[in-house]
Formats: structure tokens, C-alpha cells, sequence
């Protein structure tokens, strides 16, 4: 198989990366390089073959659903210290609701 | 001094031969002078390395030190640290000063290891060569028109030419065993799980696992005690007794003291992959370790070609997922200009992220959206179970697999970048391990037109001592491990 510019555009899109004319015809040569790759795996036939998502088979572990954070004040205060833009302890972005 | 183990500098550190503020000096010496050249280094910050160093002092004057107190560590820019400038290699994250530690940072920082300097690495730790890193690419100590490997770079280079006695790395496909190979130490992936994931920026969560990479096993042991353990605050940490990663080295030498070892020898690491200088490198190590008394049977990976194919959908699908965090809202870079709210994810993850990592992001996507999961990224954790069973299967035979780290010695800067696919199967060899979740190691094995190769050993889920006691006793008969580039001598 091979994808189609439209294709490369509409998965910039849902990955939300803005993308050139120029970056997505250079993108749709390297792509369907790495997809030629990837497709070798398509000849194996792996029916009844359990797919294996974790080297570990281990289950998740639960805790309490309770507050740990101490002094969560100077915690927000730290880590808002970094964002981008934030005002009386909330995150602003550009407006979404009109 | 600069050529002492961990062992030896600590014992040094403890009789007063020298101190830890004036050993962490000696090497910001070097880097500063050294460093220019190399690019291994993305942060360096003397006041807070030296304050570290004048507590290491005096915790050493009280006699609480341990093996790693007053020791200078470098860091991988991926493990975040507090007050530290945390790049992960990416534009994305050239503004962000983390608030808080990495476990890996916080077990060393107990430990009273000096943080040294954050190490350069490709960017998120998609490479394998170093050059798709914000900061511009690191030169290989042995040759510096040469890539010193990926994604672990730095941390390979900075301990090659001596500017760190050891370094920390991460591995999801390859990213410290190659380097590893390719700068001449001796660096180890862990089983995935034993080393906490707490502050490690993610990648590929069910493959990234952190590890050492140092001068020799001896080393790995005594950073890998520090590092490895259990920690709640990673889901995929594993409860597991504490156990001393140096027993295997720490026992007394025989003349075959490897007697009883069967190490197996996987047809698909001998086949034509390998370049021959590198194949005959490694081949003569197989003679030495039976010399030292192994013995060697014949095993099979047949799966092991589709690796790579499939760490090409399953990593780019996990960090498609991961990476969708840095979105300019919380931390990190945000565009300086945009129309709404969707504009402002889309051009600061544009401006943010480099080629490579915009490429893998658009194939993880591709493979999770509607329609294509099944195709891909099902088949290839079906493929990835194939692979977890050729190498269960190998083990009932053997208890160390052994084969090649990577199929050549490093290669020149700008060889392959322009080409994403060369570049992926350079981690032909690596791959496997991860997907599997097993331990590796790469040690040195021999010279190449004046290039380090590097042996791999891979052993069974949680064999990390065994794994390390091998790899040092080849250490004890040889001395491939103990050659450094001279042009660093100064």
C-alpha cells in the first residue's frame, strides 16, 4: 500500500501538527518508505497468536482514591511558575466558547 | 584519576586521597575545555554541581558515605531534574526548568552522587545517531566525524572521552547498548520494570527502560544498585526483593571461572547482517568466553527479522499517545502567534518537535486511527509475542544469548540521516531485547579501522547479575574495555 497526500494531511490533522505543502510531500516519501518496512510483517500469518501489549504480565496495581499532596499551594505555585500563561492558579488558552 | 572505577574513586572519596568537590572540579575542567568539540553536554551548572559536592564532603567527614557519595554522574536530558533545565533533546522543551525529580535523579541524589551536567540525546530519544537532537549532533571521542550512536549520545560520548567517570541512558529500542557499541563502554538495559520510569519523559512506555552506561560491568553493578527498585509511583515498577547486581563479579576468580555457562549462539545475529570486521570481532570473543570455559549451542530466533517492522508501529503508536501532552498549555514551548485554540496545539507542536519526531508521530497516528489498528498495531504485538517466545524458547537451551550489538562501527555524521529506514535498521540487533522486555548488555569486544565494536549478551528476565558477572569475567581476560581516545588526555 501506499498513502496519499490527503492521507498524510488528515494524520497531521489528528496529530495536531500544522504541516507545509512542501513538509508533506517530503513527509509522503519518507512515510511510504518506513510503511514498505513495517509491511513485511503483513506475510505472517499470526492467527491464534495472543497479542502481547506489556513485557510483564503484572495487573495494575489500585490505591485509595484520596488526596496525597501536601501543601498543594507551593505545588501549583511551582508548577505554574513554568507554564506558558496562567492567572489566579488557572491555565489560559485562547477563548473556546463563544 | 580519571581512569579509576567507581570502586576505586570511592575509596579514594572515603580516605581523604582526594575530595568530592575537587574530583566533581577536575571533570567540569574537562568538559568545559573538552566539551566544545563533543557537544555531549546540553546543561551544565557548577554552582549547584559543587553545592552537591560540598554536602557529598560532608557527609563523607561524618563516615555515612556509601559507594556512589561525592561521585559526579552525568544525566541523560530525559530524566527530569529539579531546578534543571529538562530538554529531552527538544526544542519543545528548551524552557522547561523541572519542578520536581526523576526517581532515577532522586535514588542518585540520595545516594549523594553529584549531578555533573544533563547529557544531549536525540530528540524524545527517537534515533539512533544522535543528530536529530535540538542541540545539534555529538561527534564520536574515537572519531569525530562519526555519530557517537542514539539515542544516548551524550551520556556514551561524555563518558568516552573521560568528561563523566559514568552516565545514565535510556533504552527503548537500542538507545544505550549502541552507543554503547559504538563509543566503546559497557552499557546495560535492565529487565523492563526493575528501574522506576517516575520522571523519565516517555517515549514507548512498554518499551523504555533506563539503565547504566560506565567504563566497565564493575561500574554497571554499582549504578544499577542504586537505581534499580520498587516505586508505586510507576504502574510498571516492579515489587521485587532489593538484590546486589555485583554478586556475580564480586566472587573469587578461577581459571575456567565461566564452567557450566551455555551460552547461545541465536543463527539470526550470523547471518549477513553484520558487517565481516565486525563479525569477526565478535567471533573471537566466542572464543574467548570458551576459554573461560562456556560452552556454546546452537539457538534460533526466527522471529527476530520481524522486530524491527514492529517496533516501527508499536513505538510510534505509544509515543503518538504519550507525546500529545505537550500541547503549549501547561508547560513548554506554545507558538508566539495563532488564531484559536486548535492553532495553538497545532503550530506549537509544529515549531516544537523536530522532523523524526513529527514522522514517528504521524505513523502512530496513522496505525491507531480508525480502521488500521487491526493491521497494525495488532499484528505487531502479535508479531511481538512471536518474538517473546523464540527468545523463552532459546533460554530452555541457554543462559546467555550472545551476538553483535550493532552490524557496523559507527558510521559518519550525516550518512544515513537523510535516509529514516537505513537509519532504523542499524537497531536490527537491539530491538528484540526491548520488545521482549528482557536484559542486555554491550560490551566492548575489539577495534574496527580504529572504531570501538561492542558484544551483546542478552539473558533471561531478571538475570541482570548473571548478565554482568559474564561481562566482567570477559572484562578480567581482556582488555578491550580499557582503551580510550587519547586526543582527551589533557
Amino acid at each position: 500500500m501506499s498513502l496519499t497526500l490527503e492521507q498524510v494531511r488528515r494524520v497531521a490533522h489528528l496529530a495536531r501538527i500544522e504541516i507545509s505543502e512542501v513538509e508533506a510531500d517530503s513527509t509522503l516519501g519518507h512515510l511510504n518508505e518506513i510503511f514498505a518496512l513495517i509491511e513485511t510483517m503483513q506475510a505472517v500469518d499470526t492467527s491464534g497468536v495472543e497479542p502481547m501489549a506489556h513485557a510483564q504480565d503484572v495487573a495494575q496495581r489500585l490505591r485509595a482514591d484520596r488526596v496525597t499532596e501536601s501543601d498543594e499551594v507551593a505545588q501549583r505555585t511551582a508548577f505554574q511558575a513554568i507554564a506558558p500563561e496562567t492567572e489566579a492558579g488557572l491555565y489560559l488558552v485562547p477563548k473556546v466558547i463563544e | 584519576m580519571i581512569e579509576r572505577s567507581l570502586a576505586d574513586l570511592a575509596r579514594a572519596l572515603a580516605t581523604k586521597e582526594i575530595s568530592s568537590v575537587e574530583l566533581t572540579r577536575l571533570y567540569l575542567d574537562r568538559i568545559s575545555r573538552h566539551n566544545p568539540q563533543l557537544n555531549a553536554f546540553i546543561t551544565v551548572d557548577p554552582a549547584i554541581s559543587l553545592a552537591q559536592a560540598r554536602a557529598a564532603d560532608e557527609r563523607l567527614a561524618r563516615g555515612e558515605g556509601g559507594p556512589l557519595t561525592g561521585i559526579p554522574l552525568a544525566h541523560k536530558d530525559i530524566f527530569c531534574a529539579q531546578g534543571w533545565l529538562t530538554t529531552c533533546g527538544s526544542r519543545m522543551l528548551s524552557n522547561f526548568v523541572s519542578p520536581y525529580d526523576a526517581a532515577v535523579i532522586a535514588r542518585f541524589k540520595a545516594a549523594g552522587a553529584v549531578l555533573l551536567g544533563k547529557t544531549n540525546m536525540d530528540e524524545f530519544a527517537m534515533g539512533s545517531s544522535n543528530e536529530t537532537s535540538f542541540y545539534g549532533p555529538v561527534r564520536n571521542p574515537w572519531e569525530l566525524n562519526c555519530v557517537p550512536g542514539g539515542s544516548s549520545g551524550g551520556s556514551a560520548a561524555a563518558v568516552a572521552a573521560r568528561l563523566a567517570p559514568a552516565a545514565t541512558g535510556t533504552d527503548t529500542g537500542g538507545s544505550i547498548r549502541q552507543p554503547a557499541a559504538l563509543c566503546n563502554l559497557t552499557g546495560m538495559k535492565p529487565t523492563y520494570g526493575v528501574v522506576s520510569r517516575y520522571g523519565m519523559i516517555a517515549f514507548a512506555s512498554s518499551l523504555d527502560q533506563a539503565g547504566p552506561l560506565a567504563r566497565s560491568a564493575a561500574d554497571c553493578a554499582v549504578l544499577l544498585n542504586a537505581m534499580a527498585g520498587f516505586d508505586e509511583r510507576d504502574s510498571t515498577s516492579l515489587e521485587r526483593p532489593t538484590e546486589d547486581y555485583g554478586r556475580d563479579i564480586n566472587t573469587a576468580t578461577a581459571d575456567k571461572p565461566l564452567a557450566g555457562l551455555r551460552i547461545g549462539l541465536p543463527a539470526e545475529f550470523f547471518g549477513d547482517g553484520g558487517s565481516p570486521e565486525v563479525m569477526q570481532l565478535v567471533d573471537a570473543a566466542i572464543a574467548d568466553y570458551r576459554r573461560l570455559g562456556a560452552e556454546t549451542v546452537a539457538v534460533s530466533l526466527p522471529s527476530m527479522s520481524l522486530s524491527v517492522a514492529a517496533y516501527y508501529v508499536i513505538a510510534p503508536a505509544e509515543a503518538s499517545s504519550n507525546l500529545a501532552r505537550f500541547d503549549g498549555v501547561r508547560y513548554g514551548h506554545r507558538a508566539p502567534q495563532y488564531r484559536d485554540l486548535d492553532d495553538m496545539y497545532s503550530k506549537s507542536r509544529a515549531q516544537g518537535f523536530g522532523a523524526e519526531v513529527k514522522r514517528r508521530l504521524l505513523i502512530g497516528t496513522y496505525v491507531l486511527s480508525h480502521g488500521y489498528y487491526d493491521a497494525y498495531y495488532l499484528q505487531a504485538q502479535r508479531i511481538r509475542r512471536l518474538i517473546a517466545s523464540d527468545f523463552a524458547a532459546a533460554f530452555r537451551q541457554c543462559d546467555v544469548i550472545i551476538g553483535p550489538t550493532s552490524p557496523s562501527t559507527a558510521f559518519r555524521l550525516g550518512e544515513k540521516a537523510a535516509d529514516p529506514v537505513q537509519m532504523y535498521l542499524s537497531d536490527i540487533y537491539t530491538i528484540a531485547v526491548n520488545l521482549a522486555g528482557l536484559p542486555g548488555i554491550s560490551i566492548p569486544c575489539g577495534f574496527a579501522g580504529g572504531l570501538p565494536v561492542g558484544l551483546q549478551l542478552i539473558g533471561n528476565y531478571f538475570d541482570e547479575a548473571r548478565l554482568l558477572g559474564t561481562a566482567h569475567r570477559y572484562q578480567q581476560a581482556t582488555t578491550w574495555h580499557l582503551q580510550h581516545p587519547d586526543q582527551f588526555d589533557d
